[in-house]
């Protein structure tokens, strides 16, 4: 009897699922069953990819900030992001190495030579990012949605080429000048320093960001011309400066990203942008796209997704399969909740 | 607003060159392609000529009258003839003839001769002339590549071109067709080998998927050979129609998305395809081999018509493509590879034939609605899910039939072809020939894959031959410079001034100064960029295409929606 009056009650505090909701809420708490499953059998291979995907995620973060960015204020999807993002590996190597002498165990001296490369790439990749939209996306700022788009892509491919012919075709070396000394070691679980370092320039990074867009009279004439590029223009905002400003700032962000992930995984080539790019560009989907802290969000949730994967022993798709399985997440997030997981409901996203 | 009359260097000149009385600017122009013919002499004297002779039939066709142009036509062609290669002198003579057809017969005479050159393409390929810079003419395989890209583009056309929905993963589809094509004609379903080469089945480590032997009218199957043999010609069909049903299967959830979703969309099925395929011979650890792994399915059954039809019809019909072709025609000993290029012909023919019903049937106005305006097309009572599932399923079939007909031609599949820069490649094509455009397609695709196949390597070959370091150094130099001011004429925002101005002196030491090109240069290397480079090239200057189609280019040019408040394409003078 008890139930019985209970019932009603219970279907108006939560909302009585749809099929998809249902289908999609059994899925994930399989996936953390498995997750519990693999923490138990495990555990300190648990921790440490889970570690390592936190690291991932930063990186992830950083690029997926700047598709985020560019896609609020144009509504572009700008494929040639993940490229910027390359070429800041190939700027941190030629400006560590070629112009300061970057190598392996220089000892204290290394983290001021870090941070000029870190600002120098910043500096080539907010420039360079400047000039593909002077060239490619400004001329197209009337023509059909698609137009940018095809644009887009056919820069990221100049783009690559311009990295092949740079570095060549093969991996790059950058100098590992991250300390591999652990920060702690507890139960077999280590944490070594250049995971950490990376986590530790990334989250300023992201306050900087954060604090640019909420705080400062450019950021509002940021978030102004992404509501509104009329009325913007109307209150005197100048657009196209705005939308160059923008570009800046993601391609600034992509170099971070170019640098630490360069330094991190000491190895760029010319087609690493590509998949890296789409990977981000998947974290900022998941977030909500638009949307600074869900981008943050999806690239954390990805690179967990990525690190479980290849890490975990027991019953996990391996390496082979994270692409796949990436997209395919992007795929779902896509088709059943495209206004991410932290975005609002757009008319047209649905 | 002030910004509407602030006037930049550009729209100044072009006012001024329009101006011009059209004595002037013919004279102009014809003054300009004589110095450049020069020029180019002195790089390399066919490719002067060859300028200078294009230049001249251009001009013969548009300046003198009739009489005249007979004759300055007849002395070219005979000039041809006599002194130089005789091939180019036929071709001439022909191109002069289609132009003197009356203007409404030509929509039919032009193609009819099209194809009929095609046709006899095998006979005449040797004997043809070196063109400049390009060198030989594409063998007949490559001709079989070309017309099997131009169909995959007429099937991305479909969707692409007359239905607005940018698909980013047609890759998908020709990798479905393969792998359709490479399932049922050959032994990969055998059961009588084991994916690790050298090792018995009885030793094989993974598990060998069971036997499944079947037979159905397949061409020079090996006796005792397991597997699934189809017929090829029931294979084409096959493969056409289980991709549309992929095409169907993907479209069906994700067609409700708007444009650029829908791309990415695409894209990811684009690059989950290849992936499992290229993990596929060991399917989620299961050991069922389906794919055969990075080592890709090979041998596949070969074309033919049997040798019932092949004895019926005395022996022109060969039974197994293969193994025919003893006889020889006009001097040309006719080679499998001839047949396979015919049967392609056939097969663009047929596609191109669908491709216009299908454009001018209620299906195609509906996809043209819904590419210029959904909402209007909705509100008109168009289905929009059926139409655009429609749009996807054709585009599919004529996917699926490529790829299968080129995995047969190949006689092989890996999982290396199917990446996203195929997809893109296509796309290059269908946008540089004119989206919606399937004459403009045809050419676009066409003259890419042939460059893909032959034509970069050739250009390089003779780029690093006949450039010399510095010459290249400043040809890049000099394309950059021209880029830059030509943004420069273009630009009215005062720091904008300053950036191209200190652009142009980077551009003028890095190239000139430092020369940082080397050579040689691997010219294929860089084929994605230059496709890329294309691509860039034409949705800036001319986006409808090179040969466009008359609705499309008004609606990238006018636009679709409304005209903004803001004009922000020339806004900002003022800062």
């Amino acid at each position: 009897m008890a139930a019985d009056v209970s019932a009603p009650t219970l279907a108006t505090r939560f909302k009585r699922p749809t099929f998809i909701g249902a289908v999609g809420g059994i899925f994930v708490v399989a996936l953390i069953i498995l997750l519990i499953k693999e923490a138990t059998v495990s555990p300190s291979q648990f921790a440490q990819t889970t570690l390592i995907g936190l690291t991932n995620g930063a990186v992830y973060a950083l690029i997926a900030l700047g598709y985020t960015l560019v896609y609020g204020i144009l509504e572009l999807i700008n494929f040639a992001h993940g490229d910027v993002f390359m070429l800041g590996g190939m700027f941190t190597i030629t400006f560590g190495t070629h112009f300061f002498g970057l190598h392996h165990g220089q000892g204290v001296v290394t983290v001021p030579i870090v941070f000029a490369t870190l600002l120098l790439a910043m500096l080539a990749c907010g420039a360079l990012n400047a000039t593909i939209e002077f060239v490619a996306y400004r001329p197209l700022r009337g023509a059909p949605r698609l137009a940018p788009l095809i644009t887009a892509i056919g820069v990221s491919f100049i783009i690559q080429d311009v990295g092949l012919a740079w570095k060549g075709p093969n991996y790059v070396t950058a100098p590992d000048v991250f300390p591999h000394s652990k920060v702690f070691s507890f139960r077999g679980v280590d944490y070594q320093w250049n995971h950490l370092i990376v986590v530790m320039i990334t989250i300023p990074v992201l306050l900087a960001l954060l604090w640019l867009v909420q705080k400062t009279r450019q950021g509002k004439a940021m978030r102004a011309t992404a509501q509104d590029k009329d009325a913007a223009a109307i209150m005197g905002i100048n657009v196209n400066r705005t939308i160059s400003f923008t570009f800046v700032i993601a391609g600034a962000l992509a170099g971070a990203a170019g640098t630490l992930y360069s330094l991190w995984a000491t190895t760029v080539r010319f087609d690493q942008g590509f998949q890296l790019g789409l990977i981000s560009f998947t974290a900022a989907v998941i977030g909500g796209i638009g949307n600074l802290p869900g981008a943050v969000l999806g690239a954390v949730t990805i690179g967990l997704i990525q690190s479980w994967n290849e890490g975990l022993p027991w019953h996990m798709p391996g390496s082979d399969w994270t692409q796949s399985i990436v997209f395919s997440i992007l795929i779902l997030i896509l088709v059943f909740r495209p206004e991410g997981l932290l975005g609002e409901k757009t008319p047209e996203g649905g | 607003m002030e910004h509407t009359e602030a006037v930049d260097l550009q729209s100044r000149l072009s006012a001024r060159w329009k101006e011009l009385p059209e004595i002037q600017r013919t004279g102009t122009k014809i003054v300009l392609a004589l110095v450049l013919a020069a020029l180019l002499l002195f790089v390399d004297k066919a490719l002067g000529f060859g300028v200078a002779t294009v230049a001249a039939v251009y001009w013969l066709y548009r300046l003198p009258p009739l009489p005249w142009r007979l004759a300055a036509q007849a002395v070219l062609v005979l000039l041809f003839l006599v002194l130089g290669p005789a091939s180019f002198g036929i071709l001439l003579a022909g191109a002069f003839a289609v132009f003197w057809v009356p203007e409404r017969r030509r929509s039919w005479v032009v193609p009819a001769v099209a194809v009929g050159a095609a046709i006899f393409y095998p006979f005449y390929q040797g004997h043809m002339f070196t063109i400049p810079v390009f060198g030989a003419w594409p063998d007949v395989a490559t001709g079989v590549v070309m017309l099997v890209f131009v169909m995959m583009a007429i099937g991305l056309n479909i969707v692409v071109g007359y239905a607005g929905l940018l698909d980013l993963g047609y890759v998908a589809f020709y990798a479905t067709g393969a792998y359709t094509a490479a399932f049922f004609t050959s032994q990969q379903f055998a059961g009588q080998r084991c994916p690790t080469p050298g090792v018995s089945v009885a030793n094989c480590s993974v598990a060998v998927v069971p036997k499944h032997n079947f037979d159905f009218g397949a061409v020079g199957v090996v006796p005792g050979a397991g597997g699934i043999h189809i017929s090829v010609w029931l294979l084409l069909l096959l493969a056409g129609v289980i991709t549309a049903f992929f095409g169907i299967v993907i479209g069906l959830p994700t067609l409700r998305l708007r444009g650029d979703y829908l791309a990415i969309v695409t894209l990811g099925f684009g690059e989950i395809l290849p992936q499992i395929a290229r993990n596929g011979d060991n399917l989620f650890g299961t050991g069922v081999n389906l794919t055969n792994g990075p080592n890709g399915i090979t041998p596949l059954d070969s074309m033919g018509f049997g040798n019932r039809i092949s004895d019926a019809t005395g022996g022109v019909l060969p039974s197994n493509f293969l193994t025919c072709c003893k006889a020889s025609h006009f001097g040309h000993q006719i080679q499998s590879t001839d047949i396979f290029f015919w049967v392609a012909i056939v097969l663009l023919l047929l596609t191109v034939f669908c491709s216009f019903r299908l454009q001018y049937s209620r299906l195609g106005r509906a996809w043209i609605a819904i590419r210029e305006d959904e909402t209007a097309a909705a509100a008109m009572g168009i289905p929009l899910m059926r139409t655009k599932t429609w749009a996807y399923a054709s585009g599919a079939f004529f996917g699926g039939v490529a790829g299968a007909y080129y995995a047969v031609f190949r006689s092989a599949t890996f999982p290396g072809d199917f990446f996203f820069n195929i997809s893109v490649f296509i796309l290059c094509m269908v946008i540089l020939g004119g989206m919606g455009n399937i004459w403009g397609v045809i050419v676009g695709a066409a003259f890419l894959a042939y460059l893909d196949r032959e034509g970069l390597a050739n250009t390089g070959a003779w780029l690093n031959t006949n450039l010399s370091a510095t010459s290249f150094n400043l040809l890049v130099a000099g394309i950059f410079l021209a880029v830059l001011v030509w943004l420069l004429t273009r630009q009215r925002e005062q720091v904008m001034r300053y950036v191209l101005v200190g652009l142009i002196v980077i551009d003028l030491v890095v190239f000139a100064g430092l020369r940082i090109i080397h050579l040689p240069i691997e010219v294929p290397l860089y084929a994605s960029g230059i496709y890329g480079l294309i691509i860039l090239i034409v949705m800036l200057l001319r986006p409808e295409g090179l040969i466009p189609s008359r609705r499309r280019a008004a609606e990238l040019h006018e636009g679709v929606h409304d005209e903004p408040l803001y004009d922000l394409a020339h806004a900002g003078a003022e800062g």
